[in-house]
């Protein structure tokens, strides 16, 4: 039996002529290396500017309701970024989307009642990452080439599956969570992230498990030479991610309240955009929870600013492309080119 | 008092030239200028000196012996001659013109080349390739690469060489040996006045070290000038002519190897007077000792066959042999990193399936991985996390909960182990290389083992460690842990093991006591040339009565 | 006791066998390919036979022309352990951008405006080398940020409105569908792609520098090559056929709007995975990646002609690509190290046969 009192106790009297201490002494500039504290400083600089220069801004109304707009991306945002933590990345989120809304409908149209619904949803994105993660673990393949080509298969079955027509008709239990509000006020979606948040950041930050995920992105062979199960992790990962996309496409199908062939198109580029903006390295092993709900809540921000403004939405698209190459290559020009 | 165990230079591996030729030759040598002179070369790095006012001459046709321990700065003096780095002050001086390289590809076209330990291949391209990268020969109009013209002077090159090595082969298909002979083959294409080994032969049999020399011996006379870095102090007296010892990024001496010791040399390099480096120890008793681990049959397809071997409770059983031998191979099936790998593993008597390093960390067994930076440490994470890594689910789920259990391990283990570090979040990649090894000792201790696998455990670390390493291991056996040293150091292996296994392309070629094991023996067991019956006698006798 | 242990024979005879299959599979991976697009279009000829007619067949390179040359780009892209997300977007830019100018300026000579694609193409292209050779920035980010802006900038040069085919020289739309000695423009122009690029990749230092930094960067630099420079005009190359291509679209589909070739980034990619270019860098050339695409093709455009639903292409290129990556990979999964000496087995065999 491996007990922890075996012969390393006996030595502890020895004393060394090192003196270690527990923590680093504190700078104040330290804070500014933090990406965290960059992207807090920006989203205050988003948010003030948006007051100054819109007069809606601050209604509270419409801030809660700006937050339909990312609760759901963001839900997924979450478990990507424990995958890219691990040094994978997924590709075909929103494809399992679609396909797990088309399962919803086909399920609704085949008279599953509403609770059920969600579990059709949850169920079908947890088999889609569950393919996906067989895929790269078992047999070992690169999870970018896997997931672009799962992604044509899901959203090619759900294409097959809903024709050239649309799913409507969906329970209202699907609508009151889509759409609906807790006190009239905090849209449901924005409270179900925020709890997500929670238990994510928990996850990865707080238990055995997160410890894990940083050693696999750090150094996936030292981690496995520790005893680390790689291959399972990976896996779960895939399984959660399919899962959060199963999740959020019953909260965007009850938003909508219809499944159209084209649902959350574009969507895994946005959502890999946001948690990169986040701070989660593309390299793995960094990265927190906090920096991707900074990001997140930043980007919604300016989105909701620029829909009051009444600029085209695909002006959106242009500052967030500028923002991911800002944010990655000044912090490589001001310390020096990183090849030679 | 000499810490070698080795016998005289010139008995084991090469028969020394002839005195009268030694003389004429170092004669002829000292009449020329050099080739190359450095003076006054620094480097820092981001404040930590690296290099300070180091100076030092080859002429053509000599073969100068770089020395120093590890840390020393020879490998940054390597990559300033190579154009890798630049030096901070200093000049080089090449055949009289004072030079300075921008890029590794001017160093290359000045005249000097290296031939690296970790050979620099690309692995899907040709051999042919290999050798002309970057500046294939160009033909017609327009512009093409001339293959046939390539691939026909590739041949050459190993005509001259009197090297059988196909061109067309993928350097992926090729040993470690032919990649050595390969990169030779680059650096004489590049017609260099100065070629720099950096040691050459750690992956090479007798047969292919002779053959090195003789390509030494070539170069010599075609008045190419050698920069040969080892550590072998009997390689250093068969070929080289001079030598250069720095410490601390120091110069510190130069002259001729025919004026000096091994001792001696050992003393420059170290700065004091180095004492028996393993400490003797009680015999172990092997016959009331219990047998902690019994390994029969053990085998892989491709990476090793038919391995059989005991270990007995405070025994050191050592692992030689060549780099390439499968020693780590073995190692790591047996704790459970290739699920290819078949045989009979027993633990205290009974019999164990170890299918996945953490089986084998529940049953006991920790495994040092001879990579340090690779396998071995997590090097952006902070010190106690690497430290905690293989017993987390001991601690707690939630982590930060019990953060004071797990600081109270990390320190513990540190202590015990003298690691020197500020404090324990900074991550260890900012520690000496000792002081990673030291970490990676800590996290192992901490999963309370009963045999532990140290793979190179004195690699890349300077000679003051390396005593303090030694010392550890015997501390283990004392307390009751059984050790497997993996170890491609003859004088460790010989002073440190109770017993020696030797193998040879993955296969166990000899097993001897202490009493038994010689130098002479070992090298050859690990250069294949035992026959083979009287190792499979061996093998079996060695299993059985662990004698 | 003096037992002989015996070899053990099995396992070990077995996966050499499955060893020797993969490796065969590997080497002669293109001909495979071809072998299959060929029984694809037999067996999609038996149930439709107007499919192997020659005008279906002119149809078929037609329609493959622009994936083979993006392949053929994103493969060098590729072999530098790199990947261009922006290809599409870029296109879509070069495009659009060849649209208005051909729209406000309708007497400029087709020469000239082809010309002036390429060269928006190329410096789009560019700006993904500089950030990724001299930065050394991660390509798949910057490729995906350069993506978003690119597409984003479509929407503000055309003002969301859609050019269309009146608003077109009659030159400008003819000249990719026009033809020359029975083959289209288009098909010429990929026929030129692949003639240029397998000379590139074969007989140029600058090809076969990529090959060596797809295999290792560092010691690529340690020989002299500078990854920085081949990095920046690799992304430029795959920028300027970006940029070809985008006029050539354009002009084939005689409009052009903020949407066009929305996803074409990842056929191009599939099509190169499809041919046998490892994601991991190092190896790859031509004809796998034209096989890929032309394998791409065969698919999209047999669908019709057996009457399979249009709504099938996209789960049916999924499980291509999926076969591909699968058959690929287990062709390249990192081989046990061989230590003991090849044939060991068999040569132990023979031994304790031989011996009284």
């Amino acid at each position: 039996m491996n007990s922890m009192n075996a012969m390393t106790d006996t030595a502890a009297t020895k004393t060394s002529r090192y003196d270690i201490a527990e923590r680093g002494s504190f700078h104040v500039t330290d804070l500014l290396n933090h990406w965290e504290c960059l992207l807090a400083l920006l989203l205050l600089v988003v948010f003030g500017v948006n007051c100054l220069l819109l007069p809606n801004f601050l209604d509270l109304y419409n801030l809660a309701d700006s937050s339909f707009n990312f609760s759901e991306k963001a839900l997924i945002a979450l478990p990507m970024a424990l995958l890219i933590i691990c040094r994978e990345i997924d590709i075909s989120v929103s494809a399992i989307l679609a396909l797990s809304s088309v399962m919803m409908g086909l399920a609704n149209h085949y008279g599953v009642p509403a609770a059920g619904l969600f579990v059709v949803g949850i169920g079908t994105g947890a088999l889609c990452g569950a393919l996906n993660g067989v895929l790269v673990t078992r047999f070992a393949l690169p999870s970018i080439v896997v997931t672009i080509g799962s992604m044509s298969l899901f959203r090619g079955l759900a294409s097959v599956v809903l024709g050239d027509q649309a799913f409507t008709n969906y329970p209202d239990l699907l609508a009151v969570w889509g759409q609906g509000y807790f006190f009239d006020v905090l849209p449901r979606p924005f409270v179900v992230l925020m709890v997500a948040a929670l238990l994510f950041a928990l996850l990865l930050h707080g238990t055995v498990w997160g410890r894990r995920m940083y050693a696999i992105g750090n150094n996936p062979v030292a981690a496995r030479f520790s005893g680390i199960a790689v291959e399972r992790y990976r896996l779960m990962l895939f399984i959660l991610t399919g899962a959060m996309s199963g999740l959020s496409a019953c909260l965007l199908t009850g938003r909508i309240g219809s499944t159209r062939p084209n649902i959350a198109m574009g969507w895994e580029l946005e959502i890999i955009t946001v948690v990169i903006l986040g701070g989660i390295s593309i390299s793995g092993g960094a990265g927190t929870i906090g920096g991707v709900m900074l990001a997140v809540l930043t980007l919604g921000m300016v989105t909701y600013g620029l829909a009051l403004a009444n600029v085209p939405g695909i002006i959106m698209t242009i500052v967030v492309g500028l923002l991911l190459l800002i944010t990655i290559a000044v912090p490589r020009l001001l310390r020096g080119n990183g090849k030679r | 008092m000499t810490s070698s165990v080795l016998p005289a230079q010139g008995t084991l591996f090469h028969p020394p030239p002839t005195a009268a030729a030694t003389v004429a030759h170092t004669a002829a040598v000292q009449a020329t200028t050099p080739v190359l002179e450095l003076s006054g070369i620094g480097k820092r790095f981001q404040g930590i000196v690296a290099l300070q006012d180091v100076g030092f001459s080859v002429r053509p046709g000599e073969v100068m012996a770089l020395l120093g321990e590890n840390g020393a700065g020879k490998s940054t003096l390597v990559k300033i001659l190579t154009g890798i780095h630049r030096p901070d002050e200093g000049v080089i001086v090449l055949s009289g013109k004072a030079v300075s390289f921008a890029t590794p590809q001017a160093a290359m076209q000045a005249g000097i080349t290296a031939v690296h330990q970790e050979t620099v291949m690309f692995e899907e391209l040709t051999v042919a390739e290999n050798i002309y990268i970057g500046r294939q020969p160009l033909c017609g109009m327009p512009p093409r690469i001339d293959w046939r013209r390539m691939e026909t002077e590739a041949e050459q090159l190993f005509k001259r060489l009197e090297v059988d090595l196909p061109v067309r082969a993928r350097v992926k298909d090729l040993s470690v040996a032919q990649r050595h002979f390969v990169e030779i083959a680059r650096a004489l294409s590049q017609r260099a006045q100065v070629v720099i080994m950096d040691e050459p032969t750690a992956a090479l049999s007798q047969h292919e070290i002779r053959e090195l020399y003789r390509i030494i011996a070539q170069l010599r006379a075609a008045g190419t000038a050698i920069i040969f870095i080892s550590h072998k102090f009997d390689e250093i007296f068969a070929v080289a002519d001079r030598y250069t010892v720095l410490r601390d990024g120091r110069f510190i001496a130069a002259g001729a190897l025919a004026d000096i010791s091994e001792a001696q040399l050992v003393a420059l390099m170290v700065g004091r007077e180095v004492g028996q480096v393993f400490a003797p120890r009680a015999p172990v008793d092997h016959e009331a000792a219990a047998v902690v681990l019994e390994v029969q049959h053990f085998s892989h397809p491709t990476e090793f066959h038919d391995v059989s071997f005991s270990l007995r409770r405070g025994e050191i059983v050592g692992f030689y042999g060549l780099v390439g031998a499968g020693r780590s191979e073995v190692m790591q099936a047996l704790f459970g990193l290739s699920p290819a790998a078949h045989g009979t593993v027993r633990l205290h008597g009974e019999t164990v399936h170890i299918d996945s390093p953490a089986a084998a960390i529940a049953l006991g067994i920790a495994y040092v991985p001879e990579d340090r930076q690779h396998q071995g440490v997590l090097l952006s994470l902070p010190i106690f996390q690497n430290i905690t890594l293989p017993i987390l689910s001991s601690i707690g789920f939630f982590l930060r909960r019990h953060r004071r259990r797990e600081m109270a391990i990390s320190r513990r283990l540190s202590e015990q182990l003298e690691l020197k570090a500020r404090h324990f979040h900074q991550p260890v990649a900012q520690l000496s290389g000792g002081n990673q090894q030291k970490v990676v000792l800590a996290k192992w201790l901490a999963t309370a083992p009963r045999v532990i696998i140290l793979d190179e455990p004195t690699k890349g670390i300077d000679i003051g460690s390396k005593a303090a390493v030694h010392r550890f291991i015997n501390e283990l056996v004392q307390q009751g842990l059984a050790v497997i040293l993996v170890s491609s150091e003859l004088p460790e292996v010989l002073g440190m093991s109770d017993r020696v296994v030797v193998m040879h392309q993955g296969s166990v070629q000899q097993i001897l006591t202490r009493e038994q094991a010689n130098p002479a023996l070992l090298v050859a067991a690990a250069s294949g040339s035992v026959p083979q019956e009287q190792a499979q006698e061996q093998n079996l006798t060695g299993a059985t009565s662990c004698h | 006791m003096s037992l002989k242990p015996q070899a053990r024979p099995g396992p070990s005879h077995f996966s050499q066998a499955i060893a020797h299959v993969g490796s065969l599979l590997r080497r002669r991976r293109e001909p495979l390919l071809a072998l299959l697009i060929v029984l694809l279009i037999l067996l999609v000829g038996v149930r439709a036979p107007v499919f192997l007619s020659l005008h279906s067949m002119d149809n078929l390179l037609t329609d493959s022309a622009l994936t083979i040359m993006l392949a053929l780009t994103q493969m060098l892209v590729i072999i530098t352990r790199g990947i261009d997300l922006s290809v599409a977007s870029n296109l879509a830019l070069s495009g659009m951008m060849s649209a208005l100018l051909a729209m406000h300026f309708p007497h400029l000579p087709i020469g000239l405006v082809i010309a002036a694609a390429l060269c928006i193409g190329l410096l789009l292209g560019l700006v993904n080398g500089w950030l990724i050779g001299y930065l050394a920035l991660p390509p798949i980010v910057v490729t995906l940020g350069s993506m978003s802006v690119y597409r984003g900038l479509v929407f503000v040069l055309s003002g969301g409105a859609w050019v269309s085919s009146r608003n077109m020289p009659t030159e400008f739309i003819a000249f990719p569908l026009a033809r020359l000695a029975g083959l289209t423009h288009l098909v010429w122009l990929a026929a030129l792609a692949l003639v240029a690029l397998w000379y590139v990749v074969r007989h140029t230092r600058f090809g076969r520098d990529l090959y060596a930094i797809g295999n290792d960067p560092v010691a690529a630099g340690y020989v002299g090559i500078s990854a920085a420079q081949r990095l920046l005009w690799t992304y430029g190359l795959s920028g300027a056929m970006a940029g070809l291509c985008g006029y050539l679209w354009v002009a084939r589909y005689a409009v052009a709007y903020s949407e066009i070739a929305y996803g074409f980034e990842l056929t191009v990619i599939a099509a190169c995975v499809i041919g046998g270019i490892s994601i991991a860098g190092g190896v790859g050339n031509v004809s796998g990646a034209v096989l890929g695409a032309l394998f791409l093709a065969v698919i999209n455009n047999a669908l019709p002609m057996v009457q399979i639903s249009p709504f099938w292409q996209s789960a049916l290129t999924g499980l291509v690509i999926l076969s591909a990556v699968i058959v690929n990979g287990r062709g390249e999964k990192k081989r046990h190290k061989q230590i003991l000496p090849l044939h060991f087995h068999a040569q132990r065999a023979a031994v304790s046969r031989t011996a009284p």
